[in-house]
């Protein structure tokens, strides 16, 4: 009991002195997600606009692939890569296992499914209140997305927020391809799993408490977005 | 032929008629021949003739259920009939005439976005310049009554509101010809009479403007010209005063008086 509330109170120093271990695993972690979450966000805007407007064959095949891929499990999306990358895999002359970049690969793969499912769903939902209204205008195509993609874009924030959410708080993809190498593949999440079965609860338990307040401050932001997109009866 | 005597009429005008003149004729007349549509074996539009040839407001009257805004949809090109024929200003439907005329539809579609910003929206897509966007926007909302609504979220306007905002839309395109399906019925009597006052302007501007309501109401304070649909059905097609006076079939004579027409 003495030890616990010992290591809360250090976790709780380490976050107040800013403790440059933790801020550098923070880091590290931020600049993974965001940088996977941003080209994700830009492949699935995509995917998921002219998926939900163009008309080609294999299309429902697609979407149904895409559904699946939103519950795959992040060790599988590890896997794939770890076998992509390593030496004798297609990607091994890249070297790239064991780095930060191996891990954004990793979580790109993970949440690019759900951006790019949600988006299609939101924007056939406008859609179908669009269509009639947008082809008397004389929309192409090609303008019925951007158009979409625009009018979505309260929903399309949250759509981007649950990526983010899903990959800052992943960590079996990340742990295979980085290994969790100290100063260079550190996340927040492996260092929580690695420190916690080491003992050194004080510096898990300190990430764990940044995690918690990340997903709060995500949902606070959820619920602004949200309110301001009724007031404008832009939900 | 048409377009000198306007242009001698009214010299301001001159430019818009100029850039008619130089596309491929007006959009009239509009010809309709044995137009049917069909889907799961129910035939819900039946073959119908029409030849529209005269400016101003037809109005297309009928029954719920009678196919009067399918018919409005095909006239317009949003879906594709079974069977017959359309011809704009003897030419078939197609993207070119489409983009010639602009349609509001019963519920007000509108877009997340300002109400100016709808309207710019809409003159982006036909390819207007974008210096020339906002002050077209701006004279679009002034004729709609919505000058001071410019910056309000199209989506928070009033209902009568969101109509006009889709009339002037309409408007704006400088189309030549509109196409209204229902336009007001969901609408308070102040802002039905704003809408075709604005419907009555746009025929003084020289649109055709072919109007879908079963308002008999309506009918009459609009209509040059009456189709009566009834089940899919070309009933009758006459000038207003005649259709309302002497309709010649049983239906029309009891829809006009009111009566249940099944």
């Amino acid at each position: 009991m003495l030890d616990l509330s010992h290591a809360f109170a250090s976790a709780l120093w380490q976050i107040v002195t800013l403790d440059p271990q933790l801020l550098e695993i923070i880091a590290l972690s931020l600049k993974v997600t965001l940088t996977a979450v941003t080209i994700a966000t830009l492949i699935g805007f995509a995917v998921g606009g002219v998926l939900a407007v163009y008309r080609f064959p294999g299309r429902a095949a697609v979407a149904a692939v895409l559904n699946a891929l939103m519950g795959l499990p992040p060790v599988v999306a590890g896997l794939i890569v770890y076998l992509l990358l390593s030496n004798a895999g297609p990607l091994g002359v890249l070297q790239l296992l064991y780095t930060p970049e191996a891990m954004i690969i990793a979580q790109v793969i993970l949440i690019t499914p759900i951006v790019a499912a949600l988006t299609r769903q939101t924007c056939e939902d406008l859609l179908e209140e669009y269509r009639d209204q947008l082809r008397s205008l004389g929309a192409s195509s090609a303008e019925i997305v951007m158009t979409l993609l625009w009018d979505g874009r309260y929903r399309l924030i949250t759509v981007v927020l649950a990526g983010f959410g899903r990959a800052i708080a992943e960590v079996g993809a990340v742990m295979i391809v980085g290994d969790n190498i100290d100063h260079v593949t550190r996340t927040m999440t492996t260092a929580i799993a690695l420190e916690t079965s080491k003992g050194n609860i004080a510096l898990a338990l300190a990430l764990g408490m940044i995690l918690l307040a990340i997903a709060l401050v995500v949902n606070v932001a959820l619920m602004g977005i949200r309110r301001l997109a009724s007031h404008f009866a832009y939900a | 032929m048409p377009p000198i005597l306007p242009m001698l009429e009214q010299p301001g005008s001159l430019a818009t008629l100029d850039t008619r003149a130089s596309s491929s004729g007006h959009v009239l007349p509009l010809e309709l021949r044995r137009l049917s549509l069909e889907t799961g074996g129910r035939r819900l539009i039946d073959s119908v003739d029409l030849k529209l040839e005269e400016q101003g407001i037809t109005v297309i009257l009928g029954p719920n259920g009678a196919g009067k805004s399918l018919l409005l949809r095909l006239v317009h090109g949003l879906i594709a009939p079974t069977d017959g024929i359309i011809r704009w200003g003897g030419m078939p439907m197609d993207d070119e005439i489409r983009r010639r005329q602009a349609m509001v539809f019963q519920k007000p579609v509108l877009l997340r976005r300002t109400a100016a910003a709808n309207i710019t929206y809409a003159l982006g897509l036909r390819g207007i310049a974008r210096s020339e966007r906002n002050s077209r926007a701006l004279q679009a909302l002034e004729l709609a009554g919505l000058e001071r609504h410019a910056f309000t979220p199209a989506r928070v306007l009033s209902g009568g509101e969101q109509q006009r905002l889709c009339l002037a839309r309409a408007l704006s395109l400088d189309p030549e010809a509109l196409l209204l399906d229902e336009p007001t019925a969901s609408l308070d009597p102040a802002s039905t009479l704003s809408i075709e006052r604005l419907l009555i302007g746009a025929k003084h501007r020289g649109i055709k403007v072919i109007v879908v309501t079963h308002d008999v109401g309506q009918a009459r304070r609009l209509a040059q010209d009456v189709i009566f649909l009834h089940h899919g059905r070309l009933i009758e097609h006459q000038p207003a005063e005649r259709f309302f006076e002497h309709p010649k079939s049983d239906t029309a004579r009891a829809f006009i008086a009111g009566g249940l027409v099944l």
